[in-house]
């Protein structure tokens, strides 16, 4: 992987002299991973057509969009950011925190305005605007729907993320919201975010536990596998699948009144285009933006499905 | 996994035991005692259903490595290149549709089209490392970027989702049965069956043989040493297809997650299995036995609370190298 991050670097050098920069107007650099799953995906539609928005809005702004697939490439693409378009904001989501502080720091140090989304730096006061999603929210309010779905109590099994602080944060609340409540957590495993993991995670536990009253996929993807292995084990003592983020069609599902998707907790994608507009409303506007902005992770139930349904959006 | 069957087999002068075969049968065996000790459901019928069924992409693409290997080669795009022909056939799928109705007709022709690229893939990777004359290891790092970044940008960054309907008419390819048993693990036992007669019993196998172990002395042999080595990898290729065709009703979706480190996987079943890695000698049931082996690492894991699951990894890791080691450690002293 490495050597191709190198062959993406070389491609990203031959190409950053070429670009002229334009002299009157203010550039705002956006760097945000690739579109490797599916909620990056996300992010990296909501960063195109803020981008595409804004531009036709305000004349005076230009923006540089790259997507990097590690680490490494993210900190070229930023020194290229600086050193050939000379930009007078950047907007990051670090792709992991402390590769990353360094170089942001050393773009901070040169008065450039920085905005962190989602994921912050190791090192605090590094930036002028920090727009984050809330993943104790996200633990707390799914805890609290199990506590409301389950008030008797009942044998739950928790599919786990990529191991990170995210998940971390994540399954902590969870466990805090449910304490007390008689909610019983019998299995606990990774699915690293991903369909086929989960499948295979979930069909163990289908072998393992004989009575199992809800899950908690914590991801729409995850859930999408967690929902195939129940369907083939043709098991009905399961009662509801809770997963997270917002995907389309999980929230589409939650719409149609689906049973086994009752609800569904956001992690909104679309936190890029609030730190992008924010961001350009500072550089052209002079109105103070700087500070933190939390964007809460909230219930999505059938009654409010068709506010967070994006059909056009591929997550 | 104690080093206690290691003294015991060692081969006696005269008749040779050969411990390559036995020592991943070992190793199977003791996870399955581990498994059934650990948890009573793990011999269930259900349990054993979802543990073939789920090692069968990996299986049938590993018993295409297994050739590819023995001729001396490698092949790192076959995850990336399974999740490529995932994408295209449910785009097909989902094009002919309107004009086909949900039937036989759509899913026939979403078959040709995994198979055909499959095959066409496979063929390009032969050609590029016998023709271009370019190593193995670098023409599959390479195109294994260039599939991952296609099914990428088919999908948008998103998930490509076969038709809802379709699913459901194509959906027992992955969980139908015949006399009890699911269709991945019967393909995956036609699979392995073809694969061992044309490895022991064919030409082909003892072609492959050869090239791995010598090309020069191959091809002093009049061994067509190119054409065996470009149907290697076209045979590859085929069968990532047929993994595809197994892969694709299980969830009815592909993105640029599916078939993540796949190749990875099917290498280490390989080798798990006794093949050598710089090639000369391929064991077909070797392969199938590492297969099993390492999708019966991860469902015991995933059967206990004992381990914590942040060492998973290492579990594995460490299950991967003793049974290499019990395969080998005979060898290096006879």
């Amino acid at each position: 992987m490495k050597t191709l991050a190198y062959l993406g670097l070389a491609a990203a050098l031959a190409a950053g002299p070429v670009l002229a920069q334009d002299d009157d107007a203010k550039v705002i650099g956006v760097s945000i991973p690739a579109a490797t799953h599916g909620w990056a995906g996300g992010l990296n539609f909501h960063a195109q057509q803020t981008v595409e928005r804004l531009e036709a809005v305000y004349p005076g702004l230009d923006f540089v969009l790259a997507t990097a697939s590690g680490p490494a490439q993210q900190v070229n693409d930023i020194e290229d950011m600086v050193a050939t378009r000379n930009i007078d904001a950047l907007v990051v989501l670090p792709f992991e925190s402390e590769p990353l502080t360094g170089p942001v720091a050393a773009v901070a140090e040169r008065g450039t305005w920085v905005t962190v989304v989602d994921r912050g730096l190791s090192q605090e006061g590094i930036e002028d605007l920090y727009v984050a999603g809330d993943n104790a929210g996200f633990g707390r309010v799914s805890g609290s729907y199990f506590a409301d779905r389950l008030p008797d109590g009942g044998k739950v099994v928790v599919l786990r993320g990529i191991p990170t602080t995210i998940d971390n944060e994540r399954v902590e609340n969870f466990q805090a919201a449910i304490e007390g409540t008689g909610i019983e957590i019998i299995g606990m495993e990774h699915g690293n975010w991903n369909r086929d993991d989960a499948f295979a995670v979930m069909q163990d536990f289908l072998s393992r536990h004989p009575q199992i009253d809800a899950v908690w996929a914590s991801d729409d993807d995850m859930a999408v596998g967690v929902l195939a292995a129940i369907e083939q084990s043709g098991r009905s003592d399961i009662q509801f699948v809770l997963g997270g983020a917002g995907m389309k069609e999980m929230i589409k599902r939650v719409g149609d009144g689906d049973p086994m998707i009752p609800a569904d907790v956001t992690y909104p994608p679309g936190m890029i285009a609030t730190a992008i507009e924010m961001t350009a409303v500072g550089l052209v506007s002079g109105a103070p933006v700087s500070g933190r902005f939390t964007i809460g992770s909230v219930l999505v139930t059938p009654e409010n499905a068709d506010q967070f349904y994006y059909p056009d959006s591929p997550f | 996994m104690s080093p206690a069957p290691e003294e015991a087999a060692r081969p006696p002068r005269g008749r040779r035991i050969d411990f390559h075969v036995l020592g991943p049968v070992l190793a199977l065996i003791a996870l399955v005692v581990l498994g059934t000790l650990i948890n009573g459901n793990f011999l269930s019928y259900g349990n054993i259903t979802n543990v073939l069924s789920r090692s069968a992409f990996i299986g049938i693409i590993a018993v295409g490595m297994t050739f590819v290997i023995t001729a001396g080669g490698l092949d790192l795009s076959v995850g990336s290149m399974a999740a490529f022909i995932a994408g295209l056939m449910i785009l097909v799928m989902n094009a002919v549709l309107p004009a086909t109705g949900v039937g036989v007709l759509p899913v026939l022709i979403g078959m040709a089209t995994a198979l055909a690229a499959g095959l066409g893939a496979g063929l390009l990777n032969g050609l590029l490392v016998t023709r271009a004359g370019i190593e193995p290891f670098i023409v599959t790092l390479g195109t294994m970027g260039i599939y991952r970044s296609l099914v990428t940008w088919m999908a948008d960054g998103g998930t490509l989702s076969l038709s809802f309907d379709l699913r459901g008419f194509y959906g027992p390819v992955y969980y139908g049965t015949v006399a009890g048993i699911s269709w991945p693990i019967l393909v995956f036992a036609a699979v392995a069956v073809l694969g061992e007669i044309a490895m022991r019993r064919m030409p082909f196998g003892r072609h492959c043989a050869a090239i791995g172990a010598s090309e020069k002395v191959a091809r002093y042999s009049a061994v067509e040493v190119d054409r065996v080595r470009l149907a290697t990898y076209a045979v590859l290729g085929l069968l990532v297809g047929v993994a595809t065709i197994m892969y694709v009703p299980r969830l009815g979706s592909a993105s640029s997650a599916t078939g993540l480190l796949w190749e990875l996987e099917a290498i280490a079943a390989v080798i798990i299995g006794g093949t050598v890695l710089k090639g000369g000698s391929g064991r077909i049931w070797g392969t199938v036995v590492g297969v099993l082996i390492l999708s019966l690492i991860g469902n015991i894991l995933n059967l206990t609370d004992m381990v914590s699951p942040y060492l998973n990894g290492a579990i594995q890791g460490a299950i991967i190298i003793l049974a290499v080691l019990m395969q080998r450690g005979s060898a290096a002293r006879e």
